[in-house]
């Protein structure tokens, strides 16, 4: 098999790559977090989220913090395997070259 | 996609993960924590002057023995009290994560966040050595305040609002001379519990 193959096309994307870097190593973290983190505008960051989440990588929260609603996102079982044969795939490219 | 864009995707993991972990280092509760030791030392500072005389009509009975070591030795400890707490907080969450404490932004923060707090903390030392000791609750309140915004960029982001608070907190002292122990309380000790509530409240809570 080619390592290609292992390459996720899905976390081609310098934001998805970034949304899954950042849940990879917390528990959970919010919107806003990610938005500073990124640095990227709420659009774009919603439409990569929905993306991640099209495929069950990733899981939304909602929760309340006294009366205002807040949403915090999580990686999935599935997400963080997908994750980790992706960087997998990235470390044998470079080390092949 | 070339090779060099695959170095670069790792190194962008590799640098997300570690400012992620810092956001959640620096908790709330240490910052609740360090206020509350600030406004003890607040209290345990004006009984000290209290005992000095300070706040007695007569101003020849002031005895400063030793009031200025005492002053500096209650600033010490609480300085080293809230340097502990954030330590063994960060600690324990890191070990939960199983990331590393002394890693390359931890370098970075405290860098950025020791060369204004020490130059403030010389001056102030300047300060208190030529007699000035007005200045003093006002300069380390300002120059807390640039340490604090300066290292703002390599942790939390929004510890920068309680940077420019405590600088512009230092400069209003400025103009009440004599009431710096209040402004040092206000600066060091509520603004760090308010600080720290607020964050403390918008955690993620397990």
């Amino acid at each position: 098999m080619s390592i290609i193959k292992n390459i996720n096309k899905l976390f081609d994307h310098r934001v998805r790559l970034g949304i899954m870097s950042a849940l990879m190593v917390n528990e959970s973290v919010d919107f806003n977090t990610l938005k500073d983190l990124l640095e990227v505008t709420d659009g774009n960051l919603a439409s990569h989220i929905k993306a991640l989440e099209k495929v069950e990588y990733i899981l939304i929260q909602k929760q309340f913090i006294g009366k205002k609603t807040n949403t915090k996102y999580s990686v999935t079982k599935l997400g963080k395997a997908a994750f980790k044969t992706h960087i997998k795939a990235l470390e044998k490219l470079i080390k092949n070259k | 996609m070339s090779e060099k864009n695959y170095l670069q995707d790792l190194s962008e993991i590799k640098n997300i993960m570690n400012r992620s972990t810092r956001f959640l280092s620096l908790s709330g509760l240490s910052g609740i924590l360090a206020g509350v030791y600030a406004l003890i030392g607040a209290f345990l500072a004006r009984f000290v002057l209290k005992d000095a005389g300070f706040y007695s009509y007569n101003h020849n009975t002031i005895n400063p023995n030793n009031l200025e070591l005492k002053l500096i030795g209650i600033a010490l400890v609480v300085a080293f009290l809230s340097i502990i707490t954030a330590y063994i907080l960060t600690k324990k969450r890191t070990l939960k994560q199983g990331v590393k404490i002394w890693d390359t932004t931890t370098k970075r923060l405290l860098f950025h966040f020791m060369i204004p707090l020490l130059t403030g903390g010389i001056f102030s030392l300047i300060l208190l050595n030529q007699g000035f000791y007005g200045f003093v609750a006002p300069a380390t309140l300002i120059f807390y305040g640039l340490a604090v915004l300066n290292a703002s960029n390599y942790t939390i982001s929004n510890v920068k609002y309680l940077g420019i608070a405590e600088i512009i907190l230092g400069l209003i002292a400025m103009n009440y001379i004599g009431f710096g122990l209040y402004f040092w309380a206000i600066g060091f000790g509520i603004f760090h519990i308010i600080y720290g509530l607020i964050m403390y409240l918008s955690e993620p809570k397990n």
